[in-house]
């Protein structure tokens, strides 16, 4: 049986990479290599993981520099040479191995007010929104996020700007911009403004590019310049 | 920095590329279609010399790029320095006066 030669993280933000050697299997998906070194290997080495199916986003990792689902990602399309190098998400703490500390990404979430507001009771009739209207297309755009933190990962510009709030974040305000029902968004406008928000972005399009949705922040975002340069104009920021 | 602020100037930044991009265009073109025979300081005088419409241009140039490069340089040094606040705002402010001051400069130079 052939095997896979796998360059681990182990460790906190200082760590160093542990090898292991894994058989070659058909069909073998990265998480099914971390995983059979976590059962088979060495039993401390701790990582992320819940659905195995790409639905909750749980699971993803730097696999050979790049931030990708280790359990839509089979070996055959990243291994180079039988190798595998395999680290936390950028962007994170790292809280061991290849587990990272989502709070900060997950707190942006709602500092970019991630939250639906509406102003309808259970009284009131339900609100109808045209699928085909063009501000329910763009916020489905962007709807399918489940925050994996893949474009966050992979967003040079959160590694120079600490405080930006990430694709993730604006990408989600942009879908509640475009909600009908959404009352909030004067609010939100503000937020996602600025230094710290949608204007530090430099369309290097990093986010687009890796989302394993195929959802395109950098569009998200643009909309948002789009939206918080009109109301500065207006005097509504 | 005010939000509103922060958002007016990548308006600014973004509102002076598009002018820029018209300036460097046709000075590009001037400048290819001038050197055809040569170039002295005398046939570029001769040309800007009394004529509000170069200086009018060049004026428009410079204003651009006033605005322009200091905005441009304020998201640099905080990205690559981590330097941010009243400091990093001061400095490229007055990076863009000297810009403004020493472009006008030159333009008034060639136009007296």
């Amino acid at each position: 049986m052939s095997t896979l030669s796998i360059s681990v993280w182990r460790g906190q933000e200082s760590g160093r990479y542990q090898e292991f050697e894994v058989p070659r299997l058909a069909s073998q998906t990265v998480l099914d290599v971390v995983t059979f070194i976590q059962r088979e290997l060495d039993p401390t080495l701790a990582y992320r993981y819940a659905c195995r199916v790409g639905m909750c986003g749980s699971c993803a990792m730097t696999v050979n520099g790049r931030a990708r689902w280790t359990c839509r990602t089979h070996v055959d399309s990243v291994a180079q040479g039988e190798r595998l190098e395999i680290a936390p998400l950028r962007n994170l703490p790292v809280v061991r191995d290849l587990v990272t500390d989502m709070t900060e990404f997950f707190d942006k979430w709602a500092g970019a007010h991630g939250r639906f507001r509406g102003s309808a009771t259970r009284k009131d009739e339900f609100a109808q929104v045209p699928p085909g209207s063009p501000a329910r297309q763009l916020a489905d755009a962007g709807i399918e996020c489940i925050g994996c933190g893949v474009c966050y990962s992979s967003c040079d510009v959160v590694a120079w700007n600490p405080a930006y709030l990430g694709p993730a974040a604006l990408n989600r305000a942009w879908t509640l911009v475009n909600d009908a029902r959404d009352t909030g968004n004067r609010a939100r406008l503000a937020a996602v403004a600025g230094d710290a928000g949608c204007h530090a972005c430099h369309t290097h399009m990093s986010c687009s590019e890796r989302c394993p949705k195929q959802i395109s922040p950098t569009a998200s975002i643009a909309g948002l310049k789009r939206a918080t340069a009109l109301a500065a104009l207006k005097g509504e920021l | 920095m005010y939000t509103r602020a922060q958002v007016l100037l990548w308006t600014a930044q973004r509102a002076s590329a598009v002018v820029l991009a018209v300036c460097v265009i046709i000075h590009l073109v001037t400048i290819i279609y001038a050197i055809r025979n040569g170039i002295t300081a005398a046939e570029i005088l001769g040309r800007t010399r009394g004529s509000y419409a170069w200086c009018g241009f060049y004026a428009i140039f410079v204003a651009a790029v006033a605005v322009h490069a200091p905005i441009g340089l304020r998201s640099v040094l905080a990205e690559t320095l981590n330097w941010r606040g009243a400091g990093l705002d001061l400095t490229v402010l007055a990076t863009g006066l000297a810009l403004a001051l020493w472009g006008f400069r030159a333009v008034y130079a060639v136009f007296v």
